[in-house]
């Protein structure tokens, strides 16, 4: 079985019209089930992915062979239980999974696309990723759901098919990219572009791969997913596999050998150019924007049931902005819950073994099915 | 169920609209729910109640009612409930404010600080009185603005808010707790 094999693939033949203007046809968008969905088709879930995410949420994930992304919420027994649930992820669109991305090549240049890949939002990759409920033949979902990136996507999916989500549950997220964010998505473009073999974006066909610079996107990125208190914790000052300072640039400090590791084994499995694509779609998010400064009215038109879930050490995507989605929702009386998880382990912590967090969307799962 | 739980649920009428301010584990929402409006949600402000609602199936935001409540329209709610916290806020008069803004009506119920018990405890011991209904010393209480069941009847008086109340006089040295129905 080759590589691309275990990828599905749903070829998506209707046009889609993006935000920059351009509109794609007949492209892929990857994704990945699990659990069964049952005759009802009331049991669904639709999973979003978070900046370098994937379509291989739980299991192992059969190209990287590391454990899928979310493999500590999501699988049979687990909080998103797959015994019970029929759960579908997409790759989004700019992303280097299967989906409709970058590296794809452009038919009438018969090169890849780099940056002449068009442009995308986080609206874009919701539209694109709607055509599953169609293929699924899925009139209703469960839940929509997702953290970071994932939660953009989960209130943008809301906003866009109002009445297409029972329940929804937008994780540690913002309704509108902060200065900070963009600032910190920036210093990740522009290390890659500084990396030579770049090339503007046609690295590919140069067979050079920019490396170096997404090695260090990925490290300056990975700090902001922890927190300082969970750094301190888990590295100090420790030395890595020494007694003493070796007065030199290696790696001395346990937590410099980590991020380098981190960015290593980042630019094997990711491509530079996806992730100048997803940060981008990031940016532009501002559903406040689109709503005329009142995030209220995204939500307007939906009788979806929310649950907002923020986390204490979270700087990245912290709880007020969380709460600013509270109380647009609260302020035209619609369903919503919050609870901000007390957690060191900062932004990441979605992704990670944090119990309250994991009960929570298991308890809010289960007793919102219940109810449907 | 505490029995002050089923005076309260007993005061809100059927599918009505209703917000519990420090709903605590959820007990009386759950018991609302079930019986009288599905309609209610709650507001805690402890991390471990919020836990114990999400358990039960409740609808909860983790919050504090005297900055959260700023977020619901006026007039959002049929009810408003507020169970024995008034007390324990540091600026109360802005949550009954907040209270009454939001809700049509409010139920708010205190602890009596002029219960026989309590009056009895301060003259005889000369130490500040701890009951059933208020367990803490002096030090370690939540309850920053004690009130009796007479000053909340003149405090609602004073500002044109509308109380019910019967035998005050009696009440007021009988009752541990006074539990009343606001409007504005």
């Amino acid at each position: 079985m080759s590589e691309k094999d275990k990828i599905k693939t749903l070829l998506v033949k209707k046009p889609l019209k993006l935000d920059c203007g351009q509109t794609i046809s007949d492209f892929p968008l990857a994704y990945e089930t699990y659990g069964k969905l049952n005759d009802k088709k009331d049991n669904a879930i639709l999973v979003f992915h978070a900046l370098t995410g994937d379509q291989f949420a739980s299991g192992t994930n059969p190209i990287t062979k590391k454990d899928g992304w979310w493999n500590y919420a999501l699988g049979p027994g687990k909080a998103i239980d797959t015994d019970k649930f029929f759960v579908i992820a997409a790759n989004v669109i700019g992303g280097c999974m299967g989906s409709f991305g970058p590296s794809d090549i452009n038919p009438k240049t018969k090169k890849p696309y780099g940056t002449n890949f068009p442009v995308i939002t986080i609206n874009d990759m919701v539209n694109a990723q709607y055509n599953l409920l169609e293929y699924f033949k899925i009139e209703k979902l469960f839940c929509v759901i997702g953290g970071s990136m994932g939660g953009m996507q989960v209130l943008q999916f809301v906003s866009n098919f109002p009445n297409k989500a029972h329940t929804a549950i937008p994780i540690a997220c913002t309704a509108s990219h902060s200065a900070q964010n963009i600032a910190l998505n920036e210093l990740g473009r522009q290390s890659i572009m500084a990396d030579r073999n770049w090339q503007d974006g046609f690295y590919e066909e140069q067979n050079k791969q920019p490396d170096k610079g997404l090695a260090v996107a990925r490290m300056a990125a990975h700090i902001t997913y922890l927190s300082k208190a969970g750094l301190q914790e888990k590295f100090g000052r420790k030395l890595q596999e020494r007694d003493d300072l070796k007065f030199s640039f290696d790696a001395d400090f346990q937590i410099e050998s980590y991020l380098r590791y981190q960015g290593s084994v980042f630019v094997d499995r990711f491509d530079a150019n996806s992730y100048l694509y997803i940060t981008r779609a990031m940016d532009y998010f501002d559903l406040i924007k689109k709503f005329g400064g009142n995030l209220s009215k995204a939500f307007e038109k939906s009788n979806t049931k929310f649950f907002i879930i923020s986390f204490t050490s979270d700087w990245l995507y912290p709880t007020s902005e969380n709460r600013e989605i509270v109380i647009a929702l609260n302020a035209i009386g619609k369903d919503v819950g919050f609870v901000e998880i007390a957690s060191d382990k900062g932004h990441d912590s979605f992704l990670l073994d944090v119990p309250d967090f994991l009960n929570t969307v298991r308890n809010f799962l289960n007793k919102s099915y219940e109810k449907i | 169920m505490k029995k002050e739980f089923y005076n309260i649920a007993n005061l809100v009428t059927k599918n009505a609209k209703i917000l519990d301010v420090g709903c605590g584990n959820g007990e009386l929402m759950k018991y609302i729910t079930e019986n009288i409006s599905e309609d209610i949600r709650g507001i805690e402000l402890s991390k471990s109640n919020v836990q114990k609602c999400v358990e039960k199936g409740l609808t909860v935001i983790e919050g504090d009612a005297e900055k959260d409540l700023r977020q619901f329209p006026d007039n959002s709610f049929d009810f408003v409930i507020l169970s024995q916290t008034l007390q324990a806020f540091l600026d109360p008069e802005n949550v009954l404010n907040e209270l009454l803004r939001v809700g049509k009506k409010a139920i708010v119920s205190i602890p009596n600080f002029g219960h026989w018990k309590v009056r009895l405890h301060l003259l005889l011991k000369g130490t500040m009185p701890v009951t059933e209904n208020l367990p803490n010393e002096w030090y370690n209480t939540p309850n920053l603005h004690m009130c009796t069941i007479k000053d909340f009847e003149n405090y609602c008086k004073q500002r044109n808010i509308k109380i019910n109340l019967k035998n005050l006089k009696f009440q007021n040295l009988f009752s541990e707790l006074g539990i009343f129905i606001l409007e504005k």
